[in-house]
């Protein structure tokens, strides 16, 4: 490792006779650099993001049943092609609205799609960028939502609810803190969205799942749940190491900036503290359910892992790694003991995104206050529960609004046949079946 | 001619083709099976739900052979997928009225 430091050191000695005939070229001013730096943050944030997409894909893939394979593959799909058009034509600036410019203070920006050409010497970054890397977290608060719904809910139901989910429900919330709304101003945290992200993806989903219902025979008559067990757990495994390393561009770029030192080491801060928090969300699930269970479950160090990412992700700057550390372990632990939980309450949660992404962004918020100066503990849980009932209260009113409409469920025999060959009339491994 | 039905442990299988190959069996035809016999089934835990696993994977074989050889053959069987642990499996023998090789007409014994 210490060899290498050299080497670029060696490199750019024989290099300095011939930059000779460049010195009087023009350099960019710090001003410059920094607006390239800040802009490259948030492309590769962005894109790691946007890679996000497909960990969800992957992962939903893995752990609903063969029969619902391509129809969750398509929600996933038709999902993310919705988010990135509804947050250019009402989302970013509902979100962004900028000083002046709110419909109501605070709490409504404005609803028209909004310029991103950039006035290249004002700001400290590409409007472009900016929106870009903003976008992929509006994606990925519906990308929450589909898990949990897996295998019963319509197609068509569900992508209208994404339309009003990444167009308003998430622009809105969001813009309360990160809009620089009310509960900005209140001195409410969350660095990179364990509430307004992941949190409120849970609540969304939980609204839904409450007013679909459990699959046919998740609940035995006797009271006993019924395991269903997903299609293929390398899928599952791969979505979660996607979704890990998407993670560091959705902390780490939350940053917002790499124009100086400070900035840069804080981003390989968060990197380092995001890594750490996975890592022991997947340890602290894989000892639990070795001590409940005696055998480890894959599934809930999965989940664990994610736990841990969604835990650290409302602070992931300020603590050490051992703040880290532990702040995911106890995100992991949540996840073992959330999922059996929500099964006693007969809410069906496909995929655990409920314990992973409402539960453990419950617990990432709250704990904000032990290593981030300027936060309090009574400011943390109003930020939490004015979102939460925001978007729970919402989404409730659209499922209710679109099930007296159109439906939301598919009928008990689509259902039991799988909805690939119903809804789509596509099956996800068709040589497997028909030989 | 009879026809014998074997069901084994998986893992057998590739042992047992062997051991039937080296005693002149020339075809043979094998389906994964599940069931359950004296083993029954086993708890599991997913997502920290208990579930009874009702059955057991096993591997079916079958094969027609000549009526001279059969009793030969299911000792080989029988030999070779025992572990004399439980689940080992079951044999069966039964008579076949007929047999036709598609590609030639051949009945009989000469067929198989």
């Amino acid at each position: 490792m210490n060899k290498l430091k050299y080497i670029p050191l060696a490199t750019a000695i024989a290099l300095v006779p011939t930059l000779g005939a460049a010195q009087d070229a023009e350099f960019a001013s710090l001003a410059q650099t920094t607006f390239i730096f800040n802009t490259l943050l948030f492309l590769i944030g962005g894109f790691l993001v946007f890679w996000m997409a497909a960990g969800f894909a992957m992962l939903e893939a893995g752990l609903v049943r063969s029969k619902n394979v391509t129809t969750q593959l398509t929600k996933n799909m038709g999902l993310f092609g919705i988010a990135a058009i509804m947050y250019w034509l009402i989302g970013y600036n509902v979100m962004y609205p900028g000083d002046g410019n709110w419909m109501m203070d605070g709490v409504l920006g404005t609803i028209a799609p909004k310029d991103i050409k950039t006035d290249i010497d004002a700001g400290g970054y590409s409007n472009a960028s900016d929106f870009f890397f903003q976008l992929m977290f509006c994606a990925t608060t519906a990308s929450i939502v589909s898990g949990t719904l897996a295998e019963r809910v319509k197609l068509w139901p569900f992508l209208i609810f994404v339309v009003v989910l990444t167009g308003l429900i998430y622009p809105i919330e969001a813009s309360w803190q990160w809009g620089g709304g009310f509960l900005s101003a209140m001195g409410f945290s969350d660095f990179a969205g364990s509430t307004l992200v992941h949190a409120a993806g849970g609540f969304a989903a939980l609204a839904g799942v409450i007013i679909l219902g459990p699959r046919i025979g998740k609940y035995a008559k006797d009271g006993r749940v019924v395991p269903m067990p997903g299609s293929s757990l390398p899928l599952a495994t791969l979505g979660t190491f996607i979704l890990w390393m998407g993670w560091f561009g959705f902390n780490g770029a939350s940053q917002l900036a790499m124009g100086t030192l400070e900035d840069v080491d804080a981003v390989a801060q968060i990197f380092a503290n995001t890594n750490m928090a996975a890592a022991a969300g997947a340890v602290a699930a894989l000892i639990l359910t070795q001590v409940l269970y005696r055998k480890v479950d894959l599934t809930m160090v999965l989940n664990g892992a994610l736990a841990g990412l969604v835990s650290i992700t409302a602070g992931p700057l300020d603590p050490t790694l051992f703040g880290a550390l532990w702040i995911g372990a106890v995100g992991g632990v949540i996840v073992v003991f959330a999922v059996p939980f929500l099964d006693k309450l007969k809410i069906d949660d496909v995929v655990g995104a409920i314990p992973v992404h409402l539960v453990a962004g419950f617990w990432g918020t709250l704990v904000v206050p032990v290593y981030t100066d300027g936060t309090s503990f009574v400011t943390q849980i109003i930020g939490f529960v004015a979102i939460g009932a925001f978007v729970f209260i919402s989404s409730f009113i659209v499922f209710s609004i679109l099930k007296a409409v159109m439906g939301i469920r598919v009928s008990e025999e689509a259902e039991i046949q799988g909805l690939d060959t119903t809804e789509l009339g596509m099956e996800a491994y068709p040589e497997f079946s028909k030989g | 001619m009879k026809l014998i039905i074997a069901t084994i442990k998986p893992f057998k299988l590739e042992e047992v083709r062997e051991a039937l190959t080296e005693a002149g069996v020339r075809g043979l035809m094998v389906t994964e099976i599940k069931g359950f016999g004296a083993q029954s089934g086993h708890t599991e835990i997913y997502r920290g739900a208990e579930y009874v696993v009702n059955f057991v994977p096993k591997v079916k074989l079958e094969l027609v052979v000549a009526d001279n050889v059969a009793d030969q053959l299911v000792e080989v069987i029988s030999k070779t997928a025992q572990t004399g642990k439980i689940g080992d499996g079951k044999i069966f023998v039964l008579d076949v009225e007929q047999a036709v090789r598609v590609r030639t007409g051949e009945t009989g014994e000469d067929a198989i």
